[in-house]
C-alpha cells in the first residue's frame, strides 16, 4: 500500500458508488500530491472538478480503487502535475472549465480555451462575460540551429478530426511534436446538466463516435450506480455483443488505415471490406451502423432483431476465415516490418507512469484491461486472453490489435450463443447520489462519473482514454523521421472530440 | 499469400457485399449520370475537401468508408484531396465549435470557385444535440452558403453517395 492511498483513506467519505469518495482537507491534498512522486505510488486515472472542488480517481498498486477531493480555496487546489505530468492537460482542462487553478501547476497555458467562447470558466458558477480576447497559442521553445518546425492542423489533409500538431524538425528527424487540442470543444458536459440520464445519454453517445456503444456504456453504468438499479442480464450480454463488435469494427478499420499508411493497399482493402460487413451486421442487429444510442441508462434500447444474430456470426464467420491469412501476409512482407518495427517506440515506463490502457498500454507492458480490472458483467464469467507486449512500436500495437480482433470474435460468438432471455431494459429511479462507471472501449478503459440530484445531473465528467496516450504519442514521435509521423500517430489514432470536451 | 489472392479474386470475381436496400441500381444510375454531368461543368472529376467543423466524429468514419473498395467513390469520378485549393466540394460536418469557426470561413475561402458546399449530418445542419451550447457557433448555413445537406447521425456511406448524386444533379441542368 503506497503513503498517497494511506493519506487517502483516513479522511471522510461522501457516498459515491462503488466506491466512497475521500474529502481531504488541502494540506492533505498536498501531501498526497507529493507522495504521488514516491515509488508504488498509485496510478492516476482522472483528474476532473465540479463547481467547488477536484476530484481525482486512482488505482493503488495494492489493487484498491480511490477516489479522492479537496475543496477549491479561493480559486486554488494544489497541483498534482508536478510529481504525475500526466495531469497537467487536466489542470488546463479544469481551469478552461471550471476556472480554478492548480497551485504550482507544471503548465499554466490554455488548453480548451482559445478565446472565442462569450465567457470565460463556462462551468462555474456565475461565468464571467470575456473581457479580451486569449493570446494566441505559445508552444514550448525547441533550440539549437538549424530546427524548423511544421504546423498541421486544424485543418490536417485527411478525412479526421481537427487538432494542431507543432512539430520541430532538425532535418528529416523530428526533435519535438507538441499537441494543442480543444479546436472540438463542444460544451458538452455543460449540456448535459439539469437533464435526466436518459437525455443526457445522448451526449455520452456523441463524445466521441468512434467509441460511442463504449461512452454510453460508462455512462449509463454511472447513472446506473448512482441511481441503484439493476440492469436485466439479457441488456447485460446485448451491450458486451455491441462493445465487442464497436472493438472490432475499429480495430479493422484503423489496421486497413495503418495498412494504407505503408502503403498496402491489399490489406487496408480487406480490412476495410471485413469493418464494412460488420458494420452492416451491426445495422441488421441492432438499427444503427455505429449502434448509436443503443445503450441506454437501464438496459437497451432496442432488442436484437430476429436474424441479427445470424447477420453478426455470418460477418464474424467471414472475417475468423480470412484473418489468418490476413496476418500472414503481413509478416511476409519485410517492406511492413521496415516501416513498423523500431517506429513509434513508448518505452514501458513511459507507459505505466502516464497508466495508459488500452492498445497503446499493452503493447509496452501493461496489462491493464477495464473487463478485467475492475471488471464488470458479463465478462466476470466470459473467458478471454488480453495480449500484452513489450516493444512498444507501431508493430506491437497493431499485432495487440490483430490479437484482440481474435478474442473478440469468440467472445460475441459465445455472447449469442448462451443469450439470456428477459427483457432489455428497466426504468431508472429518479434518485440523488453519486456513481462511477466504467468500460474497455476499443481505445482503452473509459470512465465516467456523475451526480444526480432528484434524477437530474448536477456534475458529470467524462474520461476518454485518449486523455492519458495523446501526451505519450509526443514521446512516441520524437527521433523518427517526418514521413512516420502520419504512422505513428495512426497507430495510436487517439480521439480529439474525446478529449475535447 | 497476395498472389494466392489475386488467383482467387480472378476465379471468383471481385470481392462485394450485398447491396443495401438504398442503393445498388440507383449507384449504377449515379455512375452513368455523373458522367455527362460533372463533364458538363467539371471536366473529368469532381474534389472532395473534407473539412470537420466540430464533429464527435462518427461522421468522419462513414465518410472514410467512401474511399473503402466496397464504395470506391473513386469510380464515379469523385475523389477526396488533401487539400481545399484543390477542391470543388466542401464536405463539412459537425455543428461548429467557435474554436473551429475560423478555420472553417478560411478552409471556404481557399477553395476556388465554383465550388459546393455539403452539410453533411445532423449537427451540421441545425447543429444537432449540441444547439444552444456556449461552445457553438452555429449550423453551417448560419456562416455558409450550404447548397446541400445530408441527414443522418451519421448518414451512411450509401446517403452520402445519394447527396453527391443529388448535387451533381442539381447543378448539371
Amino acid at each position: 500500500m503506497s503513503r498517497s492511498a494511506d493519506i487517502i483513506r483516513t479522511a471522510p467519505t461522501e457516498p459515491c458508488q462503488p466506491w466512497p469518495r475521500h474529502l481531504l482537507l488541502g494540506e492533505e491534498w498536498r501531501a498526497m500530491a507529493a507522495s504521488l512522486g514516491e515509488a508504488g505510488g498509485p496510478a492516476l486515472l482522472a483528474l476532473w472538478a465540479d463547481t467547488v472542488r477536484v476530484h481525482a480517481l486512482l488505482h493503488d498498486s495494492d489493487g484498491a480503487w480511490l477516489v479522492a477531493s479537496t475543496s477549491v480555496e479561493n480559486g486554488h487546489y494544489p497541483a498534482l502535475s508536478p510529481q504525475r505530468p500526466s495531469a497537467a492537460w487536466f489542470e488546463r482542462m479544469i481551469r478552461d472549465l471550471w476556472g480554478h487553478d492548480a497551485e504550482g501547476g507544471r503548465d499554466g497555458r490554455p488548453w480548451l480555451e482559445h478565446g472565442r467562447w462569450p465567457v470565460t470558466a463556462p462551468l462555474s458558477t456565475r461565468p464571467p462575460a470575456r473581457q479580451s480576447p486569449t493570446e494566441p497559442a505559445e508552444f514550448l521553445p525547441v533550440e539549437g540551429e538549424d530546427t524548423h518546425q511544421i504546423a498541421l492542423g486544424p485543418v490536417y489533409a485527411g478525412i479526421i478530426e481537427p487538432g494542431h500538431f507543432r512539430l520541430s524538425a532538425l532535418g528529416e528527424t523530428v526533435v519535438r511534436l507538441e499537441i494543442r487540442l480543444g479546436w472540438l470543444h463542444k460544451g458538452t458536459l455543460g449540456l448535459m446538466h439539469g437533464k435526466s440520464p436518459r437525455a443526457a445519454a445522448r451526449f455520452a453517445a456523441r463524445l466521441s463516435g468512434d467509441s460511442t456503444v463504449a461512452h454510453s456504456l460508462a455512462f449509463a453504468r454511472a447513472a446506473e450506480a448512482a441511481a441503484g438499479a439493476e440492469v436485466p442480464p439479457r441488456a447485460v450480454a446485448l451491450r458486451a455483443v455491441m462493445a465487442e463488435l464497436e472493438r472490432i469494427a475499429n480495430h479493422l478499420g484503423d489496421c486497413g488505415a495503418i495498412a494504407d499508411d505503408v502503403a498496402f493497399p491489399f490489406l487496408s482493402a480487406r480490412f476495410c471490406w471485413h469493418r464494412e460487413a460488420m458494420l452492416r451486421a451491426a445495422s441488421v442487429a441492432f438499427g444503427h451502423r455505429l449502434m448509436m444510442d443503443a445503450v441506454v441508462p437501464g438496459g437497451v434500447s432496442t432488442d436484437i432483431v430476429p436474424g441479427g444474430a445470424e447477420a453478426i456470426l455470418r460477418a464474424l464467420a467471414a472475417l475468423a476465415e480470412e484473418l489468418p491469412e490476413l496476418v500472414r501476409t503481413g509478416d511476409n512482407f519485410s517492406s511492413l516490418a521496415d516501416r513498423m518495427v523500431g517506429t513509434g517506440v513508448v518505452t514501458p515506463a513511459l507507459v505505466a507512469a502516464f497508466a495508459a490502457g488500452g492498445f497503446v498500454g499493452r503493447a509496452s507492458g501493461r496489462g491493464f484491461d477495464a473487463r478485467r480490472t475492475p471488471g464488470y458483467a458479463p465478462y466476470d464469467r466470459l473467458t478471454f486472453a488480453v495480449p500484452v507486449l513489450e516493444a512498444g512500436d507501431v508493430d506491437a500495437r497493431v499485432r495487440i490489435r490483430l490479437t484482440e480482433l481474435g478474442e473478440s470474435i469468440s467472445l460475441v460468438r459465445a455472447l449469442l450463443a448462451d443469450l439470456p432471455e428477459g427483457s432489455v431494459a428497466v426504468p431508472l429511479p429518479q434518485a440523488t447520489g453519486e456513481g462511477i462507471g466504467w468500460a474497455e472501449g476499443f481505445r482503452g478503459d473509459i470512465w465516467h462519473w456523475l451526480r444526480l440530484d432528484g434524477g437530474q445531473i448536477s456534475a458529470v465528467f467524462m474520461r476518454d482514454p485518449s486523455w492519458l496516450q495523446w501526451p505519450l504519442l509526443e514521446a512516441a514521435v520524437a527521433g523518427n523521421t517526418v514521413a512516420d509521423f502520419p504512422l505513428c500517430n495512426k497507430s495510436f489514432n487517439c480521439s480529439s472530440s474525446g478529449v475535447d470536451l | 499469400m497476395v498472389w494466392r489472392r489475386v488467383v482467387s479474386t480472378l476465379r471468383h470475381g471481385p470481392a462485394s457485399l450485398p447491396a443495401e436496400p438504398l442503393d445498388e441500381a440507383a449507384t449504377r444510375a449515379l455512375a452513368e449520370r455523373l458522367e455527362a454531368a460533372a463533364q458538363r461543368r467539371l471536366g473529368r472529376s469532381l474534389a472532395i475537401r473534407q473539412v470537420d467543423g466540430g464533429s464527435c466524429n462518427g461522421c468522419e468514419l462513414e465518410i472514410q468508408m467512401l474511399n473503402s473498395i466496397v464504395y470506391d467513390l473513386e469510380r464515379f469520378g469523385l475523389r477526396f484531396v488533401a487539400s481545399p485549393r484543390h477542391a470543388d466540394v466542401l464536405l463539412v460536418t459537425g455543428p461548429v465549435t467557435r474554436n473551429m469557426h475560423e478555420a472553417v470561413l478560411r478552409t471556404y475561402d481557399a477553395t476556388p470557385d465554383p465550388k459546393w458546399v455539403v452539410a453533411v449530418g445532423d449537427c451540421a445542419i441545425d447543429g444537432g444535440v449540441f444547439k444552444g451550447s456556449y461552445a457553438i457557433s452555429g449550423a453551417v448555413g448560419t456562416m455558409l452558403p450550404v447548397d446541400l445537406v445530408v441527414r443522418g447521425c451519421p448518414p451512411s456511406p450509401a446517403q452520402l453517395l445519394n447527396g453527391l448524386r443529388a448535387l451533381l444533379e442539381a447543378n448539371a441542368g
